[in-house]
């Protein structure tokens, strides 16, 4: 393999070294532990073979498939609005996320456009599901670090914003509510006021974990300097959201490369941090939720007024061509690659989805590390299964 | 033989009876107080949530109705299992906790043996519970169990060290390994000719008091020290493959030890049962008042573990070696030093 | 931030006579000095996407140049499209072009057996997919999507070398569309059980639970609950039982 960096060399020496020495001394073999398919760190159904030298990981190799539905090929054979159903439980915590690259991919094909009213509220629940994802993962990674308390925290102040989500859509996790050419429904009367101070809680939920968790010397020696992912070897394996970020990779696609939503209206940062490590991952998800506050607090002062849906024929009949969308979601670049021949149904649909190249990385970033260390790893790297498998 | 309870003139075997059985209710009543009280309830408020409210008012019987449960499930093993040890495991565990409380006084008279060598005895059979571990790691025939044993081998042989250098401060002090006399010397104790609060040694061994109680989360594995249970990586550890009755063992032993260590801290460090003798109550009082008070306080320091459990991450297996070997043991080593210099001074 | 987007498509202003996308026929240009005549087409849509299609054998010479000489180190996916229309027909198209050629009165479509190549044509069945981009440098992104024929042997160089991060989507590839990549280190099932048969996304595996049901699509197979034929809610019970 290309690209390994000097410490990679060298803790993979000193694992091998460690290895033949216990050997000659001992005659003790390396333990293979399975950690899954059903284990409270893998937070879903992620196996992970590890050939361990006492609490060493030697090798470890992640398999993944326990969850696979065939999204790919089940998409051949639905329609455009049937499709969304589908890609919303892909990533389920942040779902309306998903369906937004699939929707700008088939406008783009059918040379539609969303009302701008449309664009803004569609972002306003992109950035709302963005919140509600990484909300989950600042408490989650206190807890696989041990932590009980903040979870309880993250989970009480999701509600706010899943119930905000509901007001709109109708579905707490799968609102299924983007349309080619707009959007189902309108905004509910008094929910732009709303949002503004549910955006005030999320902040005071964001201030809280810095305090309770990442503030804590035990997190910070757990974190810091554990998992180092540097930059070009990150973008190699194709790491892409807060993971990238988190190397120092100052690229986001709300900024570089924003399609079909409002983010060039707003006034916002992309945070990056140089370190690569688990606690710089957490550090720029949690700055990450606060921008989403910003942006959204600024969305909703100037959500245009107008039409949600733009003209679409009733049977809807994507013209024959190929487009590749991809968008800024919770967990990395979530894009769509839609082959269509001029039918109801897309030729073939390829989802990148970011969990899958973002665990790919794990053989290369768990040797040498020690178990306790896979768990805050894993969940500093931010995966949901749904998002691997499809 | 006979031998004096409360005044009463009792056979051997009466006394010791009554002995035994007071101090089990007084053990489970304490333990399932604490359960309900942090567990159920002080800790559901820290994560901004009710805890249980149905069973009972405000979900007092909550723990009974749990018990209930755990004693109805099936007792199962793995087919590995090596069904002898797997099954001694718990009752070793919880005979350890047990047999702390033996020498912790809660009055004059209110202690079930009264051993010259109290302290000593108490740290010695705390330890016990590691082969209690150790043997339910192997026997479960689970990696997991293992790796979590292993760990918590490692662990409570290393925090055994600090905590019983902590405590050699207060041995010194009083001048004696005896319990009574342990808090007979904070209550009869003064401060530089200030006798109305006694001597309790917190105020003195501080030092000491902050490297007992760091060492009691450990030997208790409460969070920031439970690598050997870490749910998030090895599942439960040495427990994974316990339930029913079994568990319900390491669940009571678990918190009983906590209850037994903090009573012992509050007799080493917060007077223990005895009010300043400057206040002149007599021994009948005080074999009332006394379980009351050191029951309190014991009460008090178990939330203190609890509130440190639920509010902090845990540490790596080597983070929390190196803070036994390169911080805890020298700070004890240093406070035995001064301890010792101050008290030939004085 | 809109002015350092220089990638930016503004989908609105698209159409057939947009002007020339400098920045991506720059990307196109690069790929044929690089590579010479293994680059067989190349595409660009203005404001949205560069295509380039290369010979099967400068594959991984195509990785090579977008990631060692114009510097497009980030990996994106790689993937296949499987060209061969459906043996199985066009499913509910088929049944909304009967019913839409009834209503204009015409004979419905014959559907097409050919290969219908899309974007920079091609030539096999499968075809090779994989994206790659430049990023980490605020306002000079781009990325390119690479496209490749598969010959009937069904073997292409691995990324691996080149991308690690192609190790896992070339077990997808391998395992979905049964295509060998040469150099990886370990073509082994990605999703599916180890003793799975068939490669489920080509074209002529079946979808089963379709061959078994119809889906509901535009053209409802069962009559809804309540706009049908059937007797009034009284009788309904006893009607559901032959329906």
């Amino acid at each position: 393999m290309t690209a390994v960096t000097d410490r990679q060399k060298l803790q993979y020496i000193a694992a091998r070294a460690a290895d033949a020495r216990v050997n000659v001394e001992l005659e003790t073999e390396g333990m293979t532990l399975n950690i899954g398919p059903q284990h409270p760190a893998t937070h879903g159904t992620l196996r992970i073979v590890a050939r361990l030298d006492g609490e060493q990981v030697i090798a470890a190799e992640p398999v993944a498939g326990y969850m696979h539905r065939g999204y790919e090929k089940l998409a051949e054979v639905r329609t455009y609005a049937q499709i969304t159903t589908l890609v919303n439980r892909i990533d389920w915590l942040g779902s309306f996320a998903n369906e937004v690259p699939f929707i700008l991919a088939a406008e783009r094909l059918m040379e539609v456009e969303a009302p701008p009213r449309a664009t803004w509220i569609r972002t306003i629940l992109f950035e709302m599901s963005r919140i509600a994802n990484i909300i989950l993962f600042l408490g989650d990674m206190g807890v696989q670090l041990g932590a009980i308390t903040p979870v309880f925290f993250a989970f009480r102040d999701r509600e706010y914003v899943l119930d905000q989500i509901e007001r709109v859509t109708g579905g707490r996790f799968h609102p299924n509510f983007d349309r080619i050419g707009g959007l189902k429904d309108d905004l509910p009367k008094g929910w732009l006021a709303d949002t503004a101070q549910v955006m005030e809680k999320v902040r005071t939920f964001c201030d809280e974990i810095e305090d309770l968790l990442m503030g804590s010397e035990v997190f910070q020696q757990r974190t810091r300097g554990i998992g180092i992912i540097p930059p070009d070897v990150a973008l190699q394996y194709g790491l892409s959201g807060a993971n990238a970020r988190a190397s120092g990779i100052d690229w986001d696609l709300r900024r570089d490369g924003c399609v079909g939503l409002a983010y060039p209206e707003v006034d916002w940062k992309v945070w990056t941090h140089p370190d690569g490590d688990s606690f710089a991952r957490f550090w720029v998800r949690l700055q990450e939720v606060r921008e989403a506050t910003r942006i959204i607090d600024q969305l909703v002062e100037g959500v245009p007024s107008g039409p949600i849906m733009a003209k679409v024929p009733r049977i809807i009949k994507v013209p024959a061509g190929e487009a590749w969308v991809s968008t800024e979601n919770p967990l990395g670049e979530m894009g769509y690659y839609v082959v269509s021949q001029g039918d109801l149904t897309p030729f073939r649909l390829k989802i990148r989805s970011a969990s899958f190249n973002n665990i790919s990385i794990t053989p290369w970033l768990l040797r040498g590390v020690y178990v306790p260390d896979i768990v805050t790893i894993l969940a500093s790297l931010y995966f949901i299964l749904g998002d691997i498998d499809r | 033989m006979t031998s004096a309870l409360l005044g009463l003139e009792l056979a051997y075997w009466q006394s010791t009876l009554i002995r035994v059985l007071a101090g089990l209710a007084a053990v489970l009543l304490l333990t399932g107080g604490v359960v309900y009280l942090y567990l159920f309830k002080f800790v559901s408020f820290m994560q901004s949530r009710l805890g249980p409210m149905e069973a009972g008012p405000y979900g007092s019987l909550q723990l009974l109705a749990e018990v209930g449960k755990w004693l109805q499930k099936e007792d199962i093993h793995t087919e590995d299992s090596d069904r002898l040890v797997f099954g001694l495991a718990p009752a070793v565990v919880l005979s350890s906790t047990f047999l702390m409380f033996v020498v912790i006084p809660a009055g004059p008279d209110l202690v079930i043996a009264n051993l010259g060598t109290g302290i000593y005895y108490v740290l010695a059979v705390s330890a016990l519970s590691v082969l209690g571990i150790l043997m339910a790691g192997w026997a479960s025939a689970n990696k997991y169990a293992l790796m979590g044993a292993l760990r918590a081998g490692g662990q409570l042989i290393a925090y055994e060290l600090p905590m019983v250098l902590a405590v050699l401060g207060v041995v010194i002090m009083a001048g004696s390994l005896n319990l009574q006399d342990i808090v007979a010397a904070q209550s009869t104790g003064e401060i530089f000719g200030i006798s109305w609060i006694g001597n309790p040694f917190i105020l003195t061994q501080f030092v000491a008091f902050a490297v007992f109680m760091i060492s009691v989360q450990a030997e208790l594995t409460q969070t920031p020290f439970d690598m050997p249970i870490a749910e998030s990586e090895l599942v439960a550890g040495y427990q994974v493959e316990y339930s029913g009755i079994r568990f319900l063992v390491y669940f009571i032993s678990e918190f009983a030890t906590a209850v037994a260590f903090a009573a012992v801290a509050s007799t080493l460090f917060l007077g223990g049962w005895a009010l300043p003798a400057s206040w002149g109550l007599s021994d009948g009082v005080m074999n009332v008042v006394g379980p009351l008070l050191v029951a309190t306080k014991a009460v008090l320091l178990v939330g203190v573990v609890f509130w440190v459990r639920f509010s902090f991450p845990r540490f790596r297996e080597d983070q929390l070696q190196r803070l036994a070997w390169k911080v805890l043991i020298p700070i004890a080593l240093a406070n035995i030093l001064v301890t010792a210099v101050f008290k030939v001074a004085f | 931030m809109a002015e350092d987007v220089t990638d930016t498509a503004e989908p609105a202003d698209e159409a057939p006579e947009a002007p020339v996308d400098e920045a991506r026929e720059r990307i196109a240009e690069a790929f044929r000095a690089e590579l010479g005549d293994a680059v067989e087409a190349t595409e660009v849509q203005a404001g949205r996407d560069v295509w380039v299609r290369v010979r099967t054998d400068a594959w991984r010479a195509a990785a090579e140049a977008a990631r060692n000489s114009l510097g497009a180190r980030y990996f994106c996916f790689l993937s296949v499209i499987d060209w061969l229309p459906s043996p199985f027909g066009r499913s509910m198209d088929a049944a909304v072009d009967v019913e839409l050629a009834r209503r204009a009165g015409e004979e419905p479509p014959v559907p097409s057996t050919e290969l219908a190549h899309g974007v920079t044509g091609g030539a096999t069945r499968f075809q090779l997919l994989a994206r790659v981009a430049d990023v980490g440098r605020p306002g000079e992104h781009w990325g390119v999507t690479l496209k490749a024929d598969v010959g009937d042997d069904l073997t292409v160089d691995s990324w691996v070398p080149v991308y690690a991060g192609a190790d896992w989507h070339e077990r997808e590839a391998w395992e979905m569309f049964g295509l060998t990549f040469t150099g990886h280190p370990g073509l082994r099932h990605m999703y599916l059980p180890s003793d799975f048969e068939g490669h489920p996304l080509r074209k002529e595996f079946p979808l089963l639970a379709r061959m078994v049901k119809p889906w509901p699509g535009i053209v409802d197979v069962e009559p809804m609950p309540g706009d049908d034929a059937e007797p009034a809610d009284g009788e309904a019970a006893d009607g559901e039982g032959d329906s």
